[in-house]
């Protein structure tokens, strides 16, 4: 379905989603005609969706960033169900991932400063429905974050 | 820190669910024109806030199916050092993500690969020869959502 053209205007473009499809173009070697149909019909296609701007939550003055681990009671069947809504209706949650493993999800969660955090944790994490567990990693730095595939 | 309104985190809120849309159109949405829809953008960039984009793909599509979590603890702290397992780590195309983290684990990594045989592969191969690595715990994604986040 993706040929070589395809490939590389992909991988310029999971470089560097910024891009002008001019300077794309460029750098993946074709014509920027070439480069707007394929990216185009990549689109129509659904294998490129969304571009979102990235907000760097800790320029926002969000110092505190923590991974929260969860294992949920899986005895009840509407348990992933509900608690991800609750999880939805914090506003400091700012992703939210399933897993399979020994994890069921994970919520990124921010916060100005540590005391807020224990805030939101007790009010608004400990109360969400159907917890067994739950394991937190404080962010420390962020060394790596690309969407890059090796394509 | 930049003091923001209402309307700064309007438009934040609009780009980070869609960044190609124009100042003019975004103007139109908030109520400013367009030079002044553009100032504010232009202003939140400058100040960091807005940070790049992201582009979402089909990776299934592109022949990445499987994606996955790993928590790794070094086993080794302090004989090697965390510059060299940052080094190493981040050089592997398969590693998407790298976090520096406090816990039950030292990093947190996210991995792609094209399927489970793949990603025993890339785990066997590559993580697994890291300077230090110890012990390491894999989670295999499901789902991803992400939020607004605290705009108002």
């Amino acid at each position: 379905m993706l040929d070589d053209t395809d490939r590389r205007i992909l991988r310029q473009l999971l470089a560097e989603p910024a891009l002008a499809t001019a300077e794309l173009a460029a750098r993946a070697g074709v014509t920027a005609a070439t480069c707007w149909r394929r990216l185009e019909r990549l689109e129509a296609a659904g294998v490129i969706g969304a571009r979102a701007a990235v907000i760097d939550w800790r320029r926002m003055g969000y110092e505190v960033e923590v991974s929260l681990r969860f294992t949920l009671d899986k005895t009840d069947p509407r348990a992933f169900d509900e608690f991800l809504d609750g999880a939805r209706g914090v506003p400091e949650v700012v992703s939210i991932e399933t897993f399979l493993g020994r994890v069921d999800v994970r919520l990124t969660v921010i916060a100005r400063d540590m005391k807020q955090y224990q805030e939101i944790y007790r009010r608004r994490i400990l109360t969400l429905p159907h917890i067994a567990d739950i394991e937190a990693l404080m962010l420390v730095a962020t060394i790596k974050d690309e969407g890059a595939l090796p394509l | 820190m930049i003091d923001l309104d209402d309307i700064d985190r309007a438009l934040l809120r609009a780009l980070s669910a869609d960044a190609t849309e124009s100042a003019g159109a975004l103007g139109r949405r908030f109520g400013l024109s367009q030079p002044a829809a553009w100032r504010r953008v232009r202003r939140l960039e400058e100040a960091g806030i807005l940070a790049g984009r992201r582009v979402t793909v089909d990776r299934a599509a592109l022949g990445f199916g499987v994606t996955v979590f790993l928590g790794v603890k070094l086993a080794t702290k302090g004989r090697v050092s965390l510059e060299d397992f940052e080094r190493a780590v981040t050089a592997i195309p398969e590693v998407q993500v790298v976090q520096h983290v406090l816990g039950l684990f030292d990093y947190r990594l996210r991995v792609v690969a094209r399927d489970i045989a793949d990603f025993e592969r890339v785990l066997r191969r590559r993580i697994m020869t890291l300077p230090g690595v110890g012990q390491v715990e894999a989670n295999v994604l499901l789902s991803e959502e992400r939020r607004p986040g605290p705009l108002g």
